[in-house]
């Protein structure tokens, strides 16, 4: 017990920040609350619905950052040629999917702004496999591209509602829903793009009869590219899986995810989202993750039978600096102890010891 | 081991005889007790009856890695899981019924009984129609009789039920059938077994 000091998300949030400061990131730090406008505008980037605002003194509608990724947006300023390395550590409020109540979440992520080039994507996406081991052993991070997924589906030729509900089904990995959804079209593309999964030399192969031209080649190149890149830099644990579809009003490019065995959901997410820089009015482009540090919670692994390793009990008569002395002893000796006059009822400790004369007895 | 939530009742027999079909059996799934799971450590499964309506909660929590779901579950509760496959069993849809009599008034907003409030909100959204949803959790039917409700939105599978209660089917909103669902981040770690026992039922689909 005396051992353990640090919870699991302690740890790994530790060691995150030692992780994207070893690369050139320096923390971002900002304030709880941000003018609600800013998600109003961009509402559909946020993961779930729902604000938490309030009024501020000035008359002004504030929220309680549901986000971070936008603010930092705001808030920084590219010259040409320039780019910004950032890590954040903020807690977020939102509504959590399956309770559907609002939730503080905290959130580690890191956000790639300026002038990012292929480097700086593989930097990040590594960073994020680098980020994932650091959560557990056994990970995968999945890799998709947009620019795959948007051509194969905009080559259908297909109405705004239909094509929302194809991507849907892409990310539900719902073959028979694609082939429900357009019954006379040639969906063979779409459902080789949903069974598609693997390391990337295999998927990219199987997917080149439906990108040998155009943008769905040049993505599905670009997507060679940094696989091949990651995998000869001995990035472990990356496979290609294009269920990942994010909102295409904001992603572009690489989009990707990460998940931990033992963990139910996706611990990690991220992107390129140059098209979000160009509605915040911005020419830069970017690309970063957001971990979800609440999910670690469920690497908690065994629990200790034992709530503290010794009680001590001490009358109201007790001499306080003798008994001051005792817990010292105690403690220098590497035991973790609880002094006290009554024990709790529920209280679950290794061994009960007396403070009794000036002394500890050990026959209580 | 694969854990896999089956939903509980007539359905869930008949899938589980799919699952032993395509050779992921569990015999002791038949004998008549009250356990409630179930497990084949030579086939690699491990089978557990709950809710029909609960398996989703089941298998989007990781409880379950795979399971077996109606679509009507699917589209109300929208779980974050896959949807690998459908099975084409538990054929139903999901209906507008009204009382034989029924003229609907555009004029006046729709009072709609059913259990199924996000189905049926996201139904009249489409239409753009002012509604009042109505949430109740059985004998949906009764609800326009007693006059509660103007019309009720609820799964149809002969229309005998609706019939015996002198209502009638007016709308289709959606067809259901019974869904393979996966887990995410379990697919993720058992993408192999997995494909498996969706081939496996491949085998045993039967087409439309």
């Amino acid at each position: 017990m005396a051992d353990t000091p640090l919870k699991p998300e302690e740890r790994v949030l530790f060691a995150l920040r030692g992780l994207y400061q070893k690369y050139g990131y320096s923390q971002f730090k900002m304030s709880k609350f941000e003018e609600y406008d800013l998600y109003a505008r961009n509402k559909d980037f946020l993961i779930s619905d729902g604000v938490i605002t309030f009024t501020d003194t000035d008359g002004r509608l504030m929220a309680l950052k549901p986000d971070v990724t936008l603010s930092i947006i705001k808030n920084t300023r590219n010259a040409p040629g320039d780019i910004q390395k950032l890590y954040y550590s903020e807690n977020v409020y939102r509504v959590s999917g399956s309770t559907r109540q609002f939730k503080e979440i905290l959130q580690t992520g890191l956000e790639c702004i300026g002038d990012v080039d292929l480097y700086n994507l593989c930097e990040v996406i590594s960073l994020a496999a680098q980020s994932l081991n650091t959560i557990g052993e056994r990970y995968v991070l999945d890799l998709s591209h947009m620019g795959v997924v948007s051509a194969l589906v905009d080559a259908l030729g297909l109405d705004a509602d239909t094509r929302g509900q194809v991507l849907r089904c892409i990310g539900e990995k719902n073959a028979d829903g694609v082939r429900k959804l357009c019954p006379d079209m040639d969906t063979e593309g779409i459902r080789a793009l949903i069974a598609a999964r693997g390391p990337a030399a295999k998927v990219v192969e199987s997917l080149r009869p439906w990108c040998a031209e155009g943008a769905a080649k040049a993505a599905l190149d670009e997507l060679a590219q940094v696989a091949g890149i990651l995998d000869a830099i001995g990035c472990g644990g990356v496979q290609v899986d294009f269920s990942i579809v994010n909102d295409m009003n904001y992603y572009n490019g690489i989009v990707f995810m990460g998940y931990i065995d033992g963990i139910p959901a996706s611990v990690l997410s991220g992107g390129q989202y140059d098209k979000l820089m160009q509605r915040m009015g911005s020419p830069a482009r970017a690309v970063g993750f957001a971990i979800y540090m609440d999910l670690l919670e469920r690497l908690s692994g065994e629990q200790s039978p034992y709530d503290v390793d010794t009680v001590l009990l001490y009358d109201d008569g007790a001499d306080v600096m003798s008994l001051t002395r005792a817990v010292r002893f105690l403690t220098d000796s590497g035991t973790a102890v609880c002094a006290m006059k009554r024990i709790p009822e529920k209280l679950r400790y290794r061994q009960l010891l007396r403070f009794e004369d000036g002394g500890i007895r050990t026959n209580a | 081991m694969l854990n896999i939530a089956l939903p509980k009742g007539r359905l869930g027999e008949k899938v589980y005889a799919m699952f032993a079909a395509a050779g992921f059996e569990c015999p002791s799934i038949l004998e008549p007790n009250r356990k409630l799971i179930f497990e084949n450590e030579a086939a690699g499964v491990r089978y557990f009856w709950v809710k029909p309506s609960d398996v989703a909660i089941y298998v989007e929590r990781g409880a379950a890695d795979i399971g077996v779901a109606g679509k009507d579950i699917l589209l109300e509760y929208a779980p974050e899981v896959y949807e690998l496959m459908d099975l084409n069993v538990g054929l139903c849809r999901m209906a507008v019924a009204a009382k034989r009599d029924f003229r609907d008034n555009p004029a006046r907003t729709l009072r709609v009984a059913t259990k199924f409030a996000n189905i049926a909100r996201g139904y009249y959204a489409g239409l753009g129609r002012d509604i009042d949803i109505i949430h109740l959790n059985g004998s949906i039917e009764i609800a326009p009789i007693l006059g509660l409700s103007d019309v009720i939105v609820d799964i149809v599978e002969t229309g005998k039920t609706l019939l015996e209660n002198d209502l009638v089917p007016m709308e289709t909103i959606v067809p259901i059938s019974a869904r393979l669902i996966a887990n995410k981040a379990s697919y993720k770690f058992h993408a192999d077994e997995i494909e498996a026992v969706a081939q496996g039922l491949k085998g045993q689909v039967k087409a439309d």
